[in-house]
């Protein structure tokens, strides 16, 4: 403390802080928080909210991307006649198929006969459909099986022309892997229905149970006889060709039709036909439907109709809604009174009943789609009216709008000039809250079969549901990833619709600290 | 409170006219004749058409059905779904099977509802709170046919427990039909529980931090006394309607879950008719008035409830 005469200072010691300047308002020294980015800020405190967004971002994010990049040989062609040979394939990862799940089988129940049939495809050609044998029933003679889908289509019969079957044998002598199996002597077959299976190779007896020798194998019956213009080297271990009898040698096609414009019928692995046709084994992440198309890019596909069809309601209701709600609002009286009549009638109107007279009427001439978006249209922007003018309501009366009445503001640019953009926080959440509504609609009214939006040629999410509910039982994944993304889809935008609509209501601000 | 009443009521039926008259005429815009069959008494379709007045301009057509139908309760036969029968009696056989399985449901989650609402309120911002109102949330967010596929492929598939279908037959009351529905009524449920559970819990937790509770403690009340006597009876106000509510709309049943369950119900009628190769539109007018009639007064109830329940309510709309 040196200077403790603080009473008597010299005046000299004193100086004009200011003397020279002028002084003015300072800026303020915090950042300006507007009415959307409080919002935000709010709406970022909202932690389940943030991570519906996310999950929505994401699901957005499939159904944009996964249909471009997810896309392969296979998905993309999705009327490809070889499809119907991969149908109902389980969901398989290659990433995770060596842990034990995910890996395209699934645990069934087989009784003796298909235990031998499913069998005998891999001792044909070593991928054995049957991955491990879990439980066998001695009494009532069932195996309890681990099965693996993949390989379970086993052989089909095709014809092929000369060129595709150069070109396969080609194939199979680069990459060593046979794709053409011997023909089968059909003449031993007595039941007709042998005859066309080609996944029988083996002699057996009239009630289709394999014959086999005293060591308990299975006993070829391949085709000895005639001409097959085989010349790869992949040839079968047992073929008497490799011990250079070529006489007995195993004949891998027969002939049809004339020698000019004859083809070859042929066994072909489905599998490894899949492998020389598209470039990579087959392994779908969501498996395959019945009609064999990949669910996965099937599934992006439908999301992301779904998507446009619910966002492009969402807008048509937003901007009807937002007239009709405006114009009530604002004249309020007798206006009012009409339009919410008007309204208030169509509301009331179930909209099953509303979809089902759209569809009746205009389907033939719009199709299935244009009917449905009519039908979403002529209820759907009710709720966002209602939210309008509810709004104007609370903003109509304000000094502000009275200002601008005084200054001669017409009525059109007092509403949508004025009083719109302070109302648009609730009525954006509420036309965002129409798209989950309408994706959940669409897939009901698909479901039930009340509107079929396949015959207009479109998938949705709803078209895959219904394609899946006849398999529940046997193959749910058909159903199980559709109804997944439905669930996830309306639980992100039931957390992110409470997050919007807490942070655009200003009377909240604060109370959550 | 009496003149409000019908007040509303009056409202209702204009609104009820005026969509029946709409979809009246949009369906007598439609090409409505089925083509001829084997096995059909085309003769008798044709009376019944006669009869109805089919063959009149539309305006005629309307006040045949107004004074016939929506008054008389005469609608016609089905002319293409169950050729003959009478709509009206076909309605009837149906109905049963939906308001049971319905009411059941409703039966069963009332309580549960109410139940975990009370608990979250009470245990409000601890982790039996966090872990009901997660829960509640994933319930009301998932479609109900989407618990439909779990319940029907979990219970009644993997593990046996319940037949996949709803029995066919018509006493509701057996156990082994009220078991065999279990499935269809465990699956309408979860909704209406959780929705509860998120109604009870926001009204409940409103009341319990008023004054008045803090007057009931003071008082010297205990905790739960005042709980039950003050908090509850105060929340029910808004709740109370809403169970009046459901308990109208279970008429109009749940149309996903009758198909998935194969409930022989209404929903399942208006599957049918509508999706027959040629529509059946008698089912179908009867069916849409019923639909609306049902919507209408659900409304309608539940705002008179409000009413009835409360006293302030009761005091304003005089």
């Amino acid at each position: 403390m040196e200077n403790k005469d603080i009473m008597n200072i010299d005046k000299s010691m004193f100086e004009f802080a200011q003397i020279d300047e002028k002084l003015h308002d300072t800026k303020l020294d915090a950042k300006k928080v507007g009415y959307f980015k409080d919002a935000f800020m709010r709406f970022r405190k909202n932690k389940g909210s943030v991570v519906g967004g996310i999950i929505i971002i994401f699901l957005l994010l499939f159904a944009i991307f996964a249909p471009v990049f997810g896309g392969n040989a296979y998905s993309d062609n999705i009327k490809d006649n070889t499809y119907l040979y991969y149908k109902k394939l389980m969901p398989k990862s290659s990433l995770f198929a060596d842990l034990g799940f995910w890996d395209g089988c699934k645990t069934e129940e087989m009784n003796v006969n298909s235990y031998n049939y499913y069998n005998a495809i891999g001792v044909e050609t070593g991928c054995n459909p049957i991955v491990e044998v879990k439980e066998f029933d001695k009494v009532e003679r069932m195996y309890t099986v681990k099965s693996d889908s993949y390989y379970k289509n086993g052989m089909v019969y095709m014809t092929l022309t000369a060129e595709e079957y150069k070109n396969i044998q080609k194939w199979q002598d680069e990459n060593e892997i046979q794709v053409i199996y011997p023909a089968v002597d059909l003449s031993k077959y007595t039941v007709e229905s042998f005859k066309t299976d080609a996944n029988r190779w083996y002699v057996i007896d009239q009630r289709g149970f394999p014959v086999v020798d005293n060591a308990g194998n299975y006993q070829d019956n391949y085709l000895k006889t005639g001409n097959d213009d085989y010349t790869s080297k992949m040839r079968l271990e047992s073929d008497p060709y490799n011990s250079g009898d070529t006489e007995n040698a195993y004949r891998y096609a027969r002939l049809t039709g004339s020698s000019t414009s004859g083809g070859y019928y042929v066994r072909i692995f489905t599998y490894n036909y899949f492998i020389y046709k598209y470039g990579f084994e087959p392994a779908f992440l969501f498996g395959t439907n019945d009609l064999g198309q990949d669910l996965f890019t099937r599934l992006a596909e439908g999301a992301r109709f779904s998507f446009l069809l619910a966002i492009f309601i969402s807008l048509i209701n937003l901007t009807i809604g937002a007239i009709y709600g405006a114009v009530e609002g604002y004249f309020g009286g007798a206006v009012d009174l009409t339009m919410e009549r008007i309204s208030d009638i169509l509301a009331n109107v179930p909209f099953i009943v509303v979809v089902t007279l759209f569809n009746l009427h205009l389907s033939k001439q719009v199709g299935a789609l244009g009917s449905l978006l009519f039908a979403f249209v002529t209820t759907g922007w009710i709720g966002t009216a209602g939210t309008v003018r509810m709004q104007f309501y609370r903003f109509k009366n304000q000094e502000y709008v009275l200002a601008a009445r005084t200054l001669g503001a017409s009525n059109a640019r007092i509403m949508f000039k004025h009083i719109f953009p302070n109302a648009l926080g609730t009525i954006v959440t509420s036309s965002i809250l129409v798209i989950p509504s309408v994706i959940f609609s669409e897939s009901m009214l698909s479901y039930l079969g009340i509107i079929n939006l396949e015959t207009s040629g479109f998938t949705s999410v709803g078209t895959l549901l219904s394609q899946g509910q006849s398999f529940l039982s046997t193959y749910p994944h058909i159903l199980l990833f559709p109804a997944i993304f439905v669930s996830l889809l309306m639980i992100s935008f039931n957390l992110f619709g409470n997050g919007l609509r807490d942070a655009f209501n200003p009377s909240l601000r604060g109370s959550e600290d | 409170m009496a003149k409000y009443i019908l007040k509303r009521i009056g409202l209702m039926l204009f609104t009820f006219l005026v969509i029946i008259t709409i979809c009246f005429v949009l369906v007598k815009l439609l090409p409505n004749k089925a083509p001829e069959a084997f096995g059909q008494d085309q003769a008798l379709i044709e009376a019944r058409r006669e009869q109805l007045g089919y063959n009149k301009p539309i305006m005629v057509q309307y006040f045949i059905f107004l004074g016939r139908s929506l008054l008389g309760g005469d609608w016609g036969i089905s002319e293409s779904l169950y050729v003959g029968t009478d709509v009206m009696d076909l309605f009837s056989q149906k109905l049963p099977a939906t308001v049971m399985v319905n009411l059941y449901s409703l039966l069963l989650s009332v309580p549960l509802g109410l139940a975990f609402g009370i608990f979250a309120a009470l245990k409000k911002n601890k982790w039996q709170d966090h872990v009901i109102s997660t829960l509640v949330m994933i319930f009301i967010s998932v479609p109900s046919y989407v618990y439909a596929f779990l319940v029907q492929y979990i219970l009644c598939f993997k593990l046996g427990w319940f037949p996949l279908l709803v029995d066919t037959g018509t006493n509701f009351f057996l156990p082994s039909m009220v078991w065999s529905m279990f499935p269809a009524i465990l699956s309408l449920a979860f909704g209406t529980i959780a929705g509860l559970t998120r109604f009870t819990r926001a009204e409940l937790t409103e009341v319990l931090t008023s004054d008045f509770m803090l007057l009931a403690r003071t008082k010297g009340l205990t905790k739960s006394q005042a709980t039950v006597r003050h908090a509850l009876k105060n929340a029910m106000v808004p709740i109370f309607p809403m169970i009046i509510g459901e308990f109208i709309s279970i008429l109009g049943g749940s149309i996903v879950i009758e198909q998935i369950f194969a409930v022989p119900g209404v929903g399942e009628l208006y599957i049918k008719a509508i999706t027959a190769a040629t529509p059946d539109y008698n089912i179908f007018m009867l069916l849409t008035c019923f639909y609306t009639f049902v919507g209408l007064a659900a409304g309608i109830v539940i705002d008179i409830s409000y009413g009835i329940i409360d006293p302030r309510i009761r005091m304003g709309a005089r």
